[in-house]
């Protein structure tokens, strides 16, 4: 058992929670995740590993509330337990000074965007941070993620804070002013990743995108996470999260993750949540 | 008396009902059918029988307690040797192992050794098992990678050797295979959490949550352990490669397998795992994996469910009661047909297979004749859902973790007879060892490992 040691609510509908697990805390790396089990029942969902204390044996979790079973991990109180919490999984992100790199996180995208930031700037990167949300509200870690930047820049959709409009549009203008990026590096909903893979394209700069496809074990045995990366299958729980962004097929991507819309609903309902 | 030439009937749920429930098909026998059958054994000198046994079960021996009406001896005999009847009791293929071999198939059908061996485990499960003397504590630690019959069947003959072993598992559950793949009207998950339930109450101790290479490597484990067997399986799904296979509606058997089995989905709302199934199913393969999901997707509502083999039924790699029992419950079975194509409509929702007839040419490495594509034999099947059942590579997460370990041709570790790989003090067996294979290969591999094992951490000191 897993015990919930700290809850803090960042949002309206994203929460905070501080897990015990030493032996993942000792291993936990910037990109990396874990698949988590509340009760005998339960689902297995994967979440990012947004902060890991390997002194205290503590994994951080921010996840938005938009199902059953996170709704339900929403309703668990510090002192409550998990069933089963098994990480870190995934291959981390490949941190090592490239120079200027742009971090752009969208809504929930900006948790696990924040290890990544504070690991690039540690390796002597000039880092740019671009957060976008659709209103202020729902904004996450900006001081977290501002304290780590050189540049950092916030975009929401109705103007509440910072630019008006997505985030593209300030990558745009960064490319525009900046001599060089070297690399970007981008978490958040498809779309947003797909709009800025399109974007660096162009500009031929290198593209991290971190993918989030329905999973099961998250050992590399269901094959339920499989994404297309240039005509190729890959497995992102294994050979992911992070692919190359100019080579995702983000349309099947997006269409996998609809794969049980309706049995979701369906679940909801019959929980009341 | 002359001997029945036949095995006695063993009582089953008809097709028409199991159909439509998850419970077991087959009942077992009584105790009455069970002593009847076992007077059919002709306690054979040479006993021929366990040589087709890898766990060395003295077969005659549990027999003719059975037939005496000792029920306790019988299960003691059984246990001696192996730790998981009430699951090879189900799923061993002992038409080709020990009922293979069996002196009565001279005249007629072998004696039922798998039917008996699953009335003795049932027997003795249900009267509640005895936990047998252990040998003195060795103060040897042994690490086990993988909850399945390799991993479990080596742990279980270790700590009955007296060393404390301790089992790492990936998932939440435990049985590998036997908990994710086979489905429960096979074998009852009750009965796999009872057989681990035993391994346990030898002293293993068994954690969970544990991605060996991830959440600890094995080199870690080294520092712990005085020897580490890896068992880790072929979980790695195989992919027909064909346009359109990352459509909505195609699965992995392994991820149709594992939501309805280890997560229940087939309870879906009350776990909360779903699965979707389609009105039409397509399943491609023949094996038992295959029929497992075809006999599966009956059971889910589907109101017709496809085997696509592009090879005759004489090639089908399922054991025959499989396919019989498949037939029985109206899958159709479409043969010497290869799939080429899966086509979608515009929300990318699976709606088509395309396939091409083929037929068969001279034998090829496998010594099964190859399929050959027939010229402008193509067809469209209306279908929603499609399995891929093709085969499993070995789980690649331990090798490509531990430093100059020798692979074998097909990414498998390279092991000897015994287990024993490039690396001093780590061994490896079932599956990962051998490519996709049977529980009672992997269980044999186990327990040779456990043997090497221990012959091993005494020659260290
Ligand atoms: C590697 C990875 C890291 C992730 N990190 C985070 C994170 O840090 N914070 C966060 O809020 N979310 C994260 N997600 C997404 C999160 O796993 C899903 O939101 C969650 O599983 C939804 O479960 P649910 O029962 O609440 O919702 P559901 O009602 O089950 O589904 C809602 C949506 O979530 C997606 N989803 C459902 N089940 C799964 C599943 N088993 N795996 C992945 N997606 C699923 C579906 O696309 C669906 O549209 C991550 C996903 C992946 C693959
Ligand atoms: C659907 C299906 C039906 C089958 N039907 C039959 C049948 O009727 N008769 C028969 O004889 N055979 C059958 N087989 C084959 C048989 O199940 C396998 O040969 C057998 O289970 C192999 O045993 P194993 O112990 O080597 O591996 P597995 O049973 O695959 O177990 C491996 C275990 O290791 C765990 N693991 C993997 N990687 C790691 C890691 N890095 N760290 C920790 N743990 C890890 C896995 O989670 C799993 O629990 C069937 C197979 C399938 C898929
Ligand atoms: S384990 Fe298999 S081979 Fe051995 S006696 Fe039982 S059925 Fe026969
Ligand atoms: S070979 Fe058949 S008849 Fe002979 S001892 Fe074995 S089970 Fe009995
Ligand atoms: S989640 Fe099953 S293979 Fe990746």
């Amino acid at each position: 058992m897993y015990k919930i040691l700290e809850k803090k609510v960042m949002s309206e509908t994203v929460k905070l929670m501080k897990i015990k697990a030493p032996i993942v805390a000792k291993k936990a790396q910037a990109g990396q995740f874990i698949i988590l089990r509340i009760d005998d029942k339960g689902e297995r969902i994967p979440l990012t590993i947004a902060d890991f204390d390997r002194k205290k044996g503590t994994i951080t979790i921010i996840f938005m509330e938009v199902g059953k079973t996170t709704k339900q991990l929403g309703t668990l109180k510090v002192g409550d337990s998990l069933e089963n919490f098994a990480g870190p999984l995934g291959m981390p992100s490949e941190i090592k000074k490239y120079g200027t790199v742009v971090c752009i996180g969208g809504g929930v995208g900006i948790a696990p965007l924040y290890p990544i930031v504070k690991a690039l700037k540690e390796a002597g990167n000039h880092v740019v941070s671009i957060l976008g949300a659709r209103n202020e509200k729902l904004l996450l870690l900006e001081k977290e993620i501002e304290s780590f930047s050189d540049e950092f820049y916030i975009a929401t959709d109705d103007g509440s804070k910072g630019h008006k409009g997505f985030v593209s549009d300030v990558l745009q203008e960064q490319i525009d002013k900046k001599e060089k990026i070297d690399m970007v590096m981008a978490i958040g909903p498809v779309i947003m990743m797909k709009v800025v893979a399109d974007l660096t394209r162009k500009y031929d700069i290198k593209t991290l995108v971190s993918l989030n496809p329905i999973m099961v074990d998250g050992t590399g045995m269901c094959g339920g996470c499989r994404v297309s990366i240039g005509g190729e299958t890959k497995f992102a729980c294994v050979d992911g999260p992070e692919f190359d962004g100019h080579l995702v097929d983000f349309e099947n991507l997006m269409l996998r993750n609809r794969r049980f819309i309706k049995e979701e609903e369906e679940s909801c309902r019959l929980a009341g949540v | 008396m002359a001997v029945r030439k036949t095995k006695h009937e063993m009582p089953e749920q008809s097709p028409k009902k199991r159909i439509k429930n998850f419970k077991e098909v087959p009942y077992g026998y009584d105790k009455e059918t069970s002593i009847e059958e076992a007077k059919r054994c002709l306690q054979c000198k040479n006993k021929p029988c366990m040589d087709g046994c890898p766990v060395e079960i003295d077969i005659p021996g549990f027999i003719k307690c059975i037939a005496e009406g000792d029920f306790d001896k019988a299960a003691e005999v059984v246990k001696d040797k192996n730790s998981l009847p009430a699951v090879s009791g189900r799923v061993c293929p002992y038409e080709n192992q020990c009922e293979g071999v069996c002196t009565l198939k001279k005249i007629g059908e072998p004696v039922a050794i798998g039917r008996l061996e699953r009335f003795i485990a049932d027997y003795e499960r249900e009267k509640g098992a005895k936990i047998p003397k252990k040998a003195k504590s060795t103060g040897k630690k042994v690490a086990i990678v993988g909850s399945g019959p390799a991993g479990l069947t080596c742990a279980g003959d270790l700590a009955k050797m007296g060393h404390a072993v301790t089992v790492f598992e990936a998932l939440h559950a435990p049985g590998g295979v036997l908990m994710y793949g086979i489905p429960e009207f096979r074998l009852p998950k009750k009965i796999v959490n009872s057989e681990v339930n035993y391994i346990k109450k030898l002293g293993v101790e068994v954690r969970y949550d544990m991605v060996i290479g991830k959440t600890i490597t094995v080199d870690e484990l080294f520092e712990e352990y005085d020897a580490v067997f890896i068992g880790t399986g072929a979980g790695l799904p195989r992919w027909l490669k064909i346009p359109g296979e990352n459509l909505d509606g195609v699965y992995s058997a392994n991820e149709f397998l594992t939501r309805v089995n280890m997560m229940g989905a087939y309870r879906f709302p009350e776990c909360d795992t779903p699965v979707k199934i389609g009105k039409i199913v397509a399943t491609f393969g023949a094996g038992n994996v295959a029929m497992d999901c075809a006999r599966t997707s009956l059971r889910l509502g589907a109101e017709k469910s496809y085997i696509i083999y592009r090879r005759s039924d004489v090639e089908m790699p399922a054991r025959n009661e499989e396919i019989e029992h498949a037939r029985e419950e109206g899958v159709v079975f479409k043969l010497l047909t290869n799939p080429v194509k899966f086509i979608g409509d515009d929300k990318g929702l699976l709606t088509q297979v395309e396939c091409i007839k083929m037929k068969l040419g001279e034998p090829d490495d496998s010594g099964r004749r190859r399929p050959i594509p027939i010229p402008d034999s193509e067809e469209t099947i209306k279908i929603d859902t499609a399995l891929v059942a093709i085969g499993q590579s070995p789980n690649p997460l331990i090798p490509q973790t531990v430093k100059g370990l020798k692979m074998g041709k097909w990414r498998n570790i390279d092991t000897d007879e015994d287990g024993r790989t490039s690396i001093p003090g780590l061994f490896a067996g079932g599956d990962i060892a051998t490519g996709a294979a049977t529980v009672i290969l992997a269980m044999g591999a186990g327990k040779r490992s456990a043997r090497a094992i221990n012959k091993y951490i005494k020659s260290k000191k």
